[in-house]
């Protein structure tokens, strides 16, 4: 086996990660501020797929279903946060689980009466078309936007919640919700701004996994499954932990994909389970958490 | 649900003690419930399946109603209950009294396994892994196709004759089938209310309610947890064996992580904490199902709708709100 095609394969693993990692930073954002994990993540994630889609043949350009994919399903999302989940705040934890589990059939239903049950594939923007040689090997144009991209989305949102006043009261909110009243912060407003986010960011990883994978109304429940994987292994809440976790599940999955197909989808969850013996909060989760 | 009227009248002592004989005799109850059952709904199929998922739903129970962990990963092991069956009858030929212990006790390995990993989390942690871990479950049966026929199911054994100690039962008539389907239910309920009944099932309820309080009382928390998960997994698994002798193949989708959505879902219409709850919940959702898809092909949607309007307002389910209005129930469950 020649060392380029394990250099190709590491770096398609490399932008299958970087999907990964925006999915399931939504997940853990969500999750970090609310205390709510929203299962109803890859529902929402298929759902940014197909709008993505959608608006890309209405507009006629893959760059405005880009762009106003994750803002239309975000803005769906906090529609969710202020009808559905808002409403089970200082319930049990597991309320809003099952709420948004239910809410998942009720989206995932919901495409299919819309656009039926088969796949539709999903066209790469004719500029992304063909490879790049970069040396050592050619690599989709693709996929190299998508980990730019990701880089970008990654670098705005560490400096919004790191460097700006809506992200210390974000970061204060989290860690302590009732001070934040008391200081006069509407904490109800940061909650429904961060699940907008949340969703969005799973409708911008669906918008971007489209060209790669086929756009399917089951598409979401992979999904669901590898960013748990992912939260669970960078650790449920914090966001390094995602990136890091994101990246390492993505080039394993390609990696084993090149030596033993059938083992591919296997083996993230051997990961994950790994993780769990040695460390059951995660890479990077918090003792008190897990 | 029809001596509902009871619960309008005020709380008689004779009622009182009525309602306490019948908790007393919960394994009793529901067996005599369970027995009408066929000449009460349209089809002797939907009351198999409600007998199947019932069991399933109720060895679920065990785990999130009464310990209070919220599995989403309990398709593995009424999967693996169904595969292990039809594996032994069909491909090592033992005789169906052989292949369900076989199937019970690999489901009961699996859970130990899938329950050290997941139970050392808390929480929504567990909920996650326990979901991604059925899911590993799920694949493996994919890829191993040449056991397990990946997918396209497990085929090739059919059960049409049920002997045991000479006698000979039709299986293929649904009334016989219901009937010899009933006994390992019977046996199932029976366990799941020892169970309940013994001082390990007031010790899982301790955790449920503070679980801090159960650890500084003395009991080794981890392993009330891993123990509980493994007899959760071995009565759901029951139902898997059920499942398989009734419809002789095993289809692969009894793993994927809908099914475990469905378990959770029937769970919560019937009402978690109850003894018979788990019963009523897959009734009304097999009923639903039935009745939806009659006059649309997206019957998801309405039950999915109809799930979160229960999360939302009846978080009881039907079976625990109804005990609830009985102004007598309110000890017993």
């Amino acid at each position: 086996m020649d060392l380029s095609l394990i250099i190709m394969q590491l770096f398609s693993g490399i932008a299958l990660g970087a999907v990964l990692v925006i999915t399931a930073l939504g997940l853990t954002i969500v999750f970090g501020m609310l205390g709510v994990v929203n299962f109803a993540h890859g529902a929402l994630f298929m759902i940014g797929a197909y709008a993505g889609l959608y608006l890309a043949s209405l507009t006629g350009s893959f760059w405005w279903g880009l762009l106003l994919a994750p803002i239309l399903v975000g803005a769906f999302g906090m529609l969710i946060e202020l009808v559905l989940v808002r409403r089970l705040y200082g319930r049990s934890i597991d309320d809003p689980l099952l709420l948004t589990f239910g809410l998942s059939y009720i989206l995932v239903e919901g495409v299919r009466i819309v656009f039926g049950s088969d796949g539709i594939p999903f066209p790469t923007p004719s500029q992304l078309i063909g490879v790049v040689d970069l040396g050592v090997g050619f690599f989709p144009k693709y996929r190299l936007f998508v980990i730019a991209l990701v880089a970008v989305v990654l670098l705005v949102l560490w400096l919004m919640l790191e460097k700006t006043r809506v992200g210390l009261i974000v970061r204060a909110g989290a860690r302590d919700p009732l001070i934040m009243r008391v200081l006069g912060v509407d904490i109800g407003k940061v909650w429904l701004a961060i699940f907008g986010l949340g969703v969005g960011l799973a409708a911008l990883g669906g918008v971007l996994a489209g060209p790669m994978r086929s756009v399917n109304p089951e598409m979401g429940t992979l999904v669901l499954a590898e960013a748990f994987v992912v939260t669970v292994i960078g650790g449920l809440g914090s966001i390094v932990g995602a990136v890091v976790a994101g990246l390492m599940v993505g080039i394993c999955i390609s990696m084993v994909a090149l030596f033993a197909p059938e083992m591919a989808t296997i083996v993230m969850f051997a990961l994950m389970a790994a993780v769990l013996l040695i460390r059951p909060q995660g890479l990077f989760g918090l003792k008190g958490r897990a | 649900m029809t001596v509902h009227s009871t619960g309008e009248a005020p709380p008689l002592p004779q009622a009182q003690r009525l309602f306490a004989l019948l908790a007393d005799h919960r394994v009793l109850v529901s067996l005599v419930a369970l027995a009408l059952l066929p000449w009460l709904l349209p089809s002797k199929a939907l009351a198999v399946n409600v007998l199947i998922y019932g069991v399933v739903v109720m060895g679920y129970n065990l785990l999130f109603g009464y310990t209070g962990l919220l599995s989403f990963g309990h398709a593995a092991f009424f999967g693996t209950g169904a595969y292990l069956t039809g594996i032994a009858i069909g491909r090592w030929g033992l005789p169906w009294f052989a292949a369900v212990p076989l199937a019970i006790a690999a489901s009961m390995a699996l859970a130990a396994l899938i329950g050290t990993i997941s139970t050392r989390t808390r929480g929504i942690y567990f909920s996650m892994v326990t979901l991604a871990l059925a899911q590993l479950v799920y694949y493996v049966a994919l890829q191993a196709s040449s056991f397990t026929g990946g997918e396209n199911g497990l085929r090739g054994f059919t059960v049409d004759h049920i002997g045991l100690f000479g006698a000979q039962v039709n299986f293929l008539d649904p009334v016989n089938k219901y009937y010899v389907l009933m006994v390992l239910a019977a046996i199932a309920i029976w366990v799941q209310s020892r169970i309940l009944n013994s001082p390990f099932g007031a010790v899982i309820e301790a955790i449920r309610e503070n679980e801090q309080r159960a650890r500084a009382c003395g009991y080794d928390v981890e392993r009330c947890k891993l123990i509980v998960f493994m007899l959760s997994g071995a009565i759901s698994a029951v139902g898997g064996c059920m499942s398989a002798l009734h419809l002789s193949i095993v289809p692969l989708d009894i793993l994927h992580y809908q099914t475990s959505g469905m378990i959770v879902m029937m769970v919560l219409l019937g009402g978690a904490r109850s003894f018979f709850g788990p019963f009523v919940g897959a009734a009304v959702f097999l009923i639903l199902e039935d009745v939806v898809s009659l006059w649309t092909p997206h019957w998801q949607i309405v039950v999915g709708a109809i799930f979160v309007v229960f999360v939302l307002f009846l978080p009881k389910g039907i079976w625990g709100t109804f005990l609830d209005v009985l102004p007598l129930a309110r000890q017993r469950r």
